[in-house]
């Protein structure tokens, strides 16, 4: 029966651009971007539990690395996309390393991550080399080789792809003993130390793969906006897009930053349209911080599992 | 034959407090071992170095004579010395099922394989009509049987139970030490920490007694049971002559 | 500043995020009271830590005190959304740009010895440092102080003894947002703020109180002294804009060497 509606949904979202005009198109860009963005920290963050609020910074390093590769080396971004991502994953190797082997846990291990990120931020606005604070630009050539296209509904299925490979990945993981000790390893480490679980390893191979992700996002980030600014790229701000949609939709579910997006994305377009002018510019973030709270305090875990709640029918897993 | 467990003279200071000194004594292969002792004897703390959760100051643990000093406790699991705690600690969001699933992966890393083997262990400990309830939802009797679950599910050679019998009223502890016998009679050597007498009396094959971090008696039970220290470490000197009941 | 972020840890063990854009919000409600009111920021100070109290109390109240045995992820995550609610309706309300409060002291120097100081400088810094000595012998020898310290020390305990722990638990919510609230206003003639300016408020509350030791007052003090020092050796030998690099790269350093800092217990 769900797989029913999966594959219905799925052949909606194939079809919708033959039917969507060019900013409803740009819409489910976001939607899917983030998506796959929050399903890529959901592995670190949703299933093994360790918060990071520095994401971003793999999504800079890997806009960067692949953005240099093309304009300075003509590195096809294809190509760059997984250098971006490795770079990435090196970058989250060493956070991982340094905060689970001094044991940095929660409140600790958050401010390491959002210090990384400020380090990245900051070195990229002192850089000359990367366009310091004047950012870094692509010019655009529409050539696919180089990951651009000239229709927007080209992105949609970049994007749509992007999504449902990290959501593959993370019900491959879900079903696998990796999934399931990341789980337990989120709710008491030292139990899973205590039945064999190398807990260690466990959550830097979840913090790997999540950077690895989250890097190659970066790549799809540059190559749609053509301009990286270090505060965009490397910022809190992008963090929390990131965050707040698994944790909104269902942190440590298949479906939840899927949902998530699709509330907030929305959400935040439809605050920016009708605060934007102004000056109001901050008010979807007030939103994000209200909502964040109101999810804290009466939905912890998330919309998805609620939903799940209201439709369930009891079943074994 | 070679003993399952080799302890030799471990100790453990934390700043001013010696909390083990010198402890040395050994398991064959399907013993029951009781380490007994007053309050703040050096009992959890010995089952801390042994399984790893601690690193001894000085001393050797040899399981199957292989030295397991130093590794950690993940490792020390997957060579057979399982521990459960003395304030349990189940995964409070996954079902009783789940929570012994993490401990067969140990052994069995495909999941079907590993759910197999922890539904033939939940339905061995009796809590097989329980198996799909969320574990942060059982009685305290029931969440002993889970810890005992998910230990057992590791396929352990040696297991350690921290004080199993804590918190249980004696119908429950009835229930554990029958389950306790029956998991021994598997093969499993058990090392048992626990302050109630009776179980630890009827279960062990031989007691040792720990007393300010030191051992002061080892023997078989009822040998331990009269022994004049063991009296006066529990209950003080005047008792040690005082007159039999 | 510190010291109000380390009473809320120490009292609830709740990691405030949202304490630099409670100062934030200090600092601009001292520039409304000095630009509406005509109220120098040394005075109006009072003012700003009383509704910055009012503040923290109702947080406390209808946040914080429902998720205080929740995970530690459910409370990161609740300060997280309190800090954007705050850092945005700042920048709703009063703008982007950096602003600064006139006060009369700001453009007088006097000399002492051989060192040239700004008064403005000088004042805040008697300021905070009474301030600093009133919380200090408040927590002694008062009875809500020392009853704060003793539900910081053993909630449970306390709680057997009779004290009202939910209300203790607001009081020191509300006493550490007060700090932070007049921190605010005291700084607010000598240095410019932002509305995105709570973020490097809140790190270097937080590097201050993890060198200093979460939850030990003497700690943070120190901390906060060293801190500042490291800082502005840092903006003498380096480039300003780097000076943000120094502070993070100290909280690293921090973070992976020392957490329980200098005096602190180790958090939970």
């Amino acid at each position: 029966m769900r797989w029913l509606v999966a594959a219905a949904a799925l052949g909606v979202l194939l079809v919708l651009p033959a039917v969507l005009n060019s900013y409803a198109v740009t819409v489910f860009i976001f939607i899917f971007f983030y998506a796959f963005l929050g399903q890529a920290w959901n592995i670190v963050g949703g299933y093994a539990g360790q918060l990071s609020a520095g994401h971003a910074a793999f999504v800079g390093i890997g806009a960067y690395t692949s953005a240099l590769l093309s304009v300075q080396a003509g590195l096809t971004p294809w190509i760059g996309m997984l250098v971006g991502g490795l770079l990435s994953a090196v970058l989250g190797t060493v956070v991982g390393y340094l905060g689970f082997r001094f044991g940095l846990r929660g409140f600790y291990f958050v401010l390491l991550t959002v210090a990384f990120a400020e380090v990245c931020r900051i070195v990229a606005l002192n850089t000359d080399a990367v366009g310091g604070a004047l950012g870094y630009y692509i010019t655009f050539t529409g050539d696919p080789r180089q990951f651009q296209f000239q229709d927007n509904r080209v992105y949609y299925y970049v994007a749509l792809g992007l999504m449902l490979l990290a959501t593959g990945i993370v019900a491959a993981i879900e079903r696998r003993r990796f999934g399931a000790y990341l789980v337990a390893i989120r709710q008491d480490e030292g139990a899973c130390e205590a039945l064999g679980v190398n807990t260690f390893r466990y959550k830097m191979l979840a913090m790997v793969v999540s950077s690895f992700l989250t890097g190659m996002g970066g790549t799809f980030y540059a190559f749609y906006l053509f301009s990286l600014q270090p505060n965009a790229v490397f910022g809190i701000p992008l963090s929390v897009e990131i965050v707040i949609r698994p944790i909104v939709g269902g942190a440590g579910t298949v479906l939840g930053p899927i949902l998530g997006s699709f509330i907030l994305s929305p959400l935040a377009e439809a605050s920016r349209v009708y605060f934007g002018q102004g000056g109001w510019s901050g008010a979807h973030l007030i939103a994000y911080g209200l909502l964040l709270i109101a999810v804290v305090l009466f939905l912890p875990q998330g919309a998805y599992p609620a939903l799940r709640r209201l439709w369930a029918r009891p079943t074994a897993r | 034959m070679a003993p399952l467990l080799e302890v030799t003279g471990i100790s453990k200071r934390f700043g001013g407090l010696q909390a083990v000194r010198d402890l040395s004594f050994s398991m064959a292969r399907d013993e029951m071992l009781g380490l007994i002792g007053p309050n703040g004897a050096g009992k959890t703390t010995a089952f801390n170095l042994l399984s790893g959760f601690l690193t001894p100051d000085a001393g050797d643990v040899r399981l199957d004579g292989r030295s397991i000093v130093g590794l950690k406790p993940h490792a020390i699991c997957r060579l057979g010395l399982c521990r459960t705690f003395q304030i349990v600690r189940p995964f409070p969001q996954l079902s009783v099922l789940d929570n012994v699933r993490i401990g067969a992966l140990a052994r069995r890393p495909q999941m079907p394989d590993a759910r197999e083997r922890a539904r033939a262990v939940t339905e061995q400990v009796g809590l097989g009509a329980k198996a799909d309830q969320a574990a942060g939802g059982l009685t305290l009797a029931d969440r002993k049987r889970l810890e005992l679950a998910r230990a057992l599910a590791t396929e352990p050679r040696l297991l350690l139970l921290d004080e199993v019998m804590a918190g249980l009223n004696p119908s429950e502890i009835e229930a554990i030490v029958g389950l306790v016998q029956r998991v021994n009679a598997t093969g499993v050597a058990i090392l048992l920490i626990e302050h109630n007498m009776r179980a630890v009396m009827t279960l062990s094959h031989r007691i040792v007694v720990l007393s300010f971090g030191e051992k002061i008696v080892e023997g078989e039970p009822v040998a331990v049971a009269n022994h004049p220290r063991v009296v006066e470490a529990y209950l003080g000197e005047e008792y040690v002559h005082a007159p039999a009941r | 500043m510190a010291v109000g972020l380390t009473l809320i840890f120490g009292v609830m063990r709740v990691v405030n995020f949202a304490h630099g854009d409670m100062m934030v919000w200090g600092m601009y409600l001292a520039w409304l009271l000095a630009t509406r009111a005509g109220v120098d920021p040394y005075l109006g100070f009072v003012a700003c830590a009383a509704v910055l109290f009012a503040l923290g109390v109702l947080v406390q109240r209808m946040l914080v005190d429902r998720i205080v045995d929740a995970p530690h992820e459910m409370q990161i995550l609740l300060m997280l959304g309190v800090a954007l609610v705050l850092e945005n309706a700042a920048l709703v309300a009063f703008g982007p740009d950096p602003q600064r409060v006139r006060s009369p002291l700001r453009a007088a120097t006097i000399w002492i010895g051989p060192v040239f100081v700004d008064v403005a400088r000088l004042v805040t810094f008697a300021l905070a440092m009474a301030l600093t000595l009133v919380l200090y012998l408040f927590l002694q020898r008062t009875d809500l102080g020392r009853t704060m310290r003793a539900a910081a020390d053993n909630a449970y305990g306390a709680l057997v003894v009779g004290a009202d722990v939910r209300r203790l638990y607001a009081v020191a919510f509300g006493i550490g947002a007060a700090c932070v609230g007049a921190a605010g206003a005291l700084v607010s003639p000598i240095l410019p703020f932002q509305p995105a300016g709570g973020l490097s408020l809140s790190v270097a509350s937080f590097n201050i109180v993890i060198i200093g030791g979460m939850g030990s007052l003497p700690g943070a003090f120190l901390g906060g002294l060293l801190v500042s020092l490291a800082e502005s050796l840092g903006a003498v030998f380096l480039s300003p804009s780097m000076k943000e690099l120094v502070s993070f790269s100290l909280l690293i350093v921090i973070l992976l060497f020392r957490p329980a800092g200098l005096f602190g217990r180790p958090a939970t």
